[in-house]
């Protein structure tokens, strides 16, 4: 799992039909710092995350178990949304 | 998932059984701008999309979750046609 941040939305109206009601999230991930790290990606939403949120996201095949695991196709989930950024300690100090 | 653009197809005769009868277009990771990113990969249309148009690729082992892919030795599947992307800069 990684932290990110929502920074926008993709809106697709020819899609798989198991994504059918799916919110899709441009999601930026984040290092510890929570500085940027590699490029943007498009995750499907599972917790009602909204733009400039701070989240967690997981990858792989994982990403589909908040779903109908057996048939919805994505490979980048938001999991969680972090109560504030505050609530993030590292190894650098507070989180800002 | 990642955003892509189509840039062609493939056309490939003798290949996995589970692969017949599906459409192999060649994709391009583009950026939030809209501008190319690097490489080139082949994925497996499920949803009927055209040349040139944006798209949502699933990559890895949830391809195989798409639309009729079950069992079928994918990595990268095309699930979405993008109508509109809204995005702060990054």
């Amino acid at each position: 799992m990684q932290l990110g941040r929502v920074i926008g939305t993709v809106v697709a109206t020819m899609k798989n039909q198991s994504l059918e009601g799916r919110k899709l999230l441009i999601i930026q991930s984040l290092d510890a710092r929570l500085e940027p790290q590699g490029n943007p990606l498009v995750a499907l939403d599972s917790v009602g995350a909204g733009r400039g949120e701070l989240i967690f996201w997981c990858r792989g095949k994982e990403a589909s178990f908040p779903f109908r695991r057996e048939d919805t196709p994505t490979d980048c989930t938001v999991i969680a949304i972090v109560d504030s950024p505050a609530h993030v300690n590292n190894a650098y100090g507070e989180g800002k | 998932m990642i955003i892509a653009r189509i840039l062609g197809t493939v056309v490939s005769t003798q290949k996995d059984s589970r692969l017949v009868g599906k459409k192999l277009l060649i994709v391009r990771p583009l950026n939030l701008d809209g501008s190319d990113a690097s490489g080139f990969t082949v994925a497996v249309d499920t949803v009927g999309a055209g040349f040139n148009e944006r798209v949502l690729v699933v990559a890895g082992s949830s391809a195989r979750l798409a639309e009729g892919m079950k069992d079928a030795p994918i990595d990268a599947a095309i699930v979405g046609v993008i109508d509109t992307i809204d995005a702060d800069e990054s």
